[in-house]
């Protein structure tokens, strides 16, 4: 069942227990040590229990019918999408919209659907020739190519917003950059690679005062800090269910209503219609008018539920612990000749390190660490543009929840030690 | 654990990856592929040069991870003298039994870059080249 709020604040290593894969010792004698949760995070018993209860005792289609599995698998449902609303902390919708069942909450299949949405839905209607779209090297391929496919359709132009030495957001070139034809910035709000935070209520505010829209991605940073669409005044921002502590396959698109009801469909299908006649077809509002066809109603539910698990453990509890594992390893890989980590300060970013170690290519690197039992990931991390900034092909990335432990930074500084004296081993 | 890593990084995979054989470029050669690894970014170029049926030379190029960049060296080593037929045939076992390591299927993908340059190369020759006119 669902996590309950509590009143004495949860520890991390309580967190860690509640996370199956992180306890279970089946595959050696000793737990796998997991700091790849940039890739996809673990899944807590509760999301995985939650999925398990969907399809033992509600299972049905959604929107569909009248017996009472719908009505409750329905009801599941629309109270997930609520808790996202929440936890998104969007507006209150006019009482018309809510009979109406209107949300700003759209269910997609992860992040790269929802900017794909936004870029084809969005982008078609609104795009001209000449028209800019602004990017920056921190971005993952999935906020860069549905730009540049849009961009190849309508005419309009990509133009880069290049970083600080230090790989943060240029708010300075970005002002240099900024004009009327600037139509969209897409942005992160957490580079998976360099843990960079860029300000994205600041950037959404010089955007606006030229008249573009923002679209926030929010893949990497939703796990370790709040997404306020509010705060951030943000038109559009998404983010992927399974980096979040849910299910894969569920992700979220927020836009602002007003933005939504103007654009059209993205995908056509069942579900996502008004009327439909031989020669054309009216369609719903928003959400529904986005979601075509039959969700993943069991992963979109049990997403709902890994909010319940964030909620619950708190984000003091989790902005501490993954400080602390920050800390930590800056400290402990500074110190290791050859190694260089890349990226800002430890005071201008989250919880990923990555880093090189002089004269082991990273996929050597990340091969050792797993015999190591450290999973980790070496590659260019869909980021190219990227790491032909920073000037190197590949790096190893270490990204950190709060269920990782001060215990499991040591054990990485030793394996890159170890590894070292096992790659040089012959040169004495 | 450490003695399953020094399995695959044995003496041999880091002898070819500090000191590669024929890494660099041959002046004329009968034909050259390269192809990448996208997972890791791993590079290859391959050449050839062919006569009488036979390789002659290979020489190869490329920058990525110690398995792909000592597989290249080894199998250079390999191709030099054999027939474009027999390397034709060559099965991709035969390129893991060279390199002699153990290897998970993400690894192999490494280890057998090279191997699929030269059979894409060898597969395109539309037929056994210099096969010098009687």
């Amino acid at each position: 069942m669902s996590a309950t709020v509590r009143d004495v604040p949860i520890t991390a290593a309580a967190i860690r227990g509640e996370f199956p894969l992180l306890t279970n010792t089946a595959g050696g004698d000793r737990p796998l040590i997991y700091l790849d949760t940039g890739a996809t995070a673990q899944k807590p018993q509760a999301v995985i229990d939650k999925i398990t209860e969907c399809y033992e005792h509600f299972n049905a289609n959604v929107h569909r019918g009248v017996h009472p599995l719908h009505e409750r698998i329905t009801a599941e449902l629309e109270a997930s999408r609520k808790k996202i609303a929440a936890f998104l902390n969007t507006r209150p919708l006019d009482e018309l919209d809510l009979l109406d069942d209107v949300s700003e909450i759209i269910f997609t299949s992860g992040t790269t659907m929802g900017i794909n949405l936004v870029a084809q839905s969005w982008g078609r209607q609104f795009l001209k020739p000449g028209d800019e779209i602004l990017l920056n090297p921190l971005e993952h391929h999935a906020n860069i190519v549905p730009w540049q496919m849009i961009a190849a359709a309508t005419g309009a132009k990509i133009v880069w917003c290049p970083l600080t030495a230090d790989g943060r957001f240029d708010l300075d070139q970005f002002d240099k950059l900024l004009s009327r034809r600037t139509k969209m910035v897409a942005v992160t709000a957490m580079s998976n690679v360099l843990g960079t935070l860029p300000p994205v209520g600041e950037i959404v505010r010089r955007a606006h005062a030229v008249g573009a829209k923002v679209l926030i991605d929010a893949a990497q940073s939703a796990p370790h800090a709040p997404i306020d669409v509010q705060a951030w005044d943000a038109d559009f921002a998404v983010f992927s269910g399974h980096k979040l502590y849910g299910p894969t396959g569920i992700g979220v698109l927020y836009g602002k209503l007003e933005l939504l009801d103007e654009m059209g469909p993205f995908l056509g299908g069942g579900n996502m219609i008004d009327e439909v006649f031989d020669d054309h077809s009216t369609y719903k509002r928003p959400p529904f008018k986005f979601e075509a066809g039959t969700l993943p109603i069991a992963e979109a539910i049990a997403l709902g539920t890994a909010i319940d698990c964030v909620q619950a453990w708190g984000w003091d509890v989790i902005h501490r612990q993954e400080q602390a594992l920050l800390e930590a390893c800056h400290e402990r890989l500074e110190v290791i000749p050859g190694v260089t980590i890349y990226g800002p300060s430890v005071a201008h970013k989250g919880a990923i390190v990555s880093f090189t170690v002089e004269g082991i290519p990273a996929h050597d690197l990340g091969t050792s660490l797993a015999q190591r039992g450290i999973a980790v990931r070496a590659s260019h991390h869909c980021a190219k543009p990227l790491h032909k900034c920073l000037g190197v092909d590949a790096t190893t990335r270490a990204s950190f929840a709060a269920y990782n432990t001060l215990a499991e930074v040591d054990a990485l500084a030793e394996a890159i030690v170890n590894t070292q004296q096992m790659f040089f081993r012959r040169r004495g | 654990m450490s003695d399953r890593l020094d399995d695959i990084y044995d003496d041999h995979i880091l002898d070819h990856f500090e000191s590669p054989y024929h890494k660099g470029h041959l002046p004329c050669p009968s034909c050259a592929h390269s192809e990448r690894n996208p997972i890791c970014g791993d590079q290859l170029t391959l050449e050839l040069q062919i006569a009488d049926g036979k390789v002659q030379q290979a020489f190869f190029d490329g920058k990525g991870c110690a398995i792909s960049q000592a597989a290249a060296s080894m199998l250079c080593e390999h191709v030099e003298g054999r027939a474009v037929e027999e390397l034709r045939n060559m099965p991709a076992k035969q390129m893991l039994d060279i390199l002699n390591v153990p290897l998970t299927p993400s690894r192999q993908k490494c280890g057998l870059l090279g191997f699929k340059v030269l059979k894409t190369m060898l597969y395109s020759l539309d037929e056994p080249p210099a096969e010098p006119a009687k």
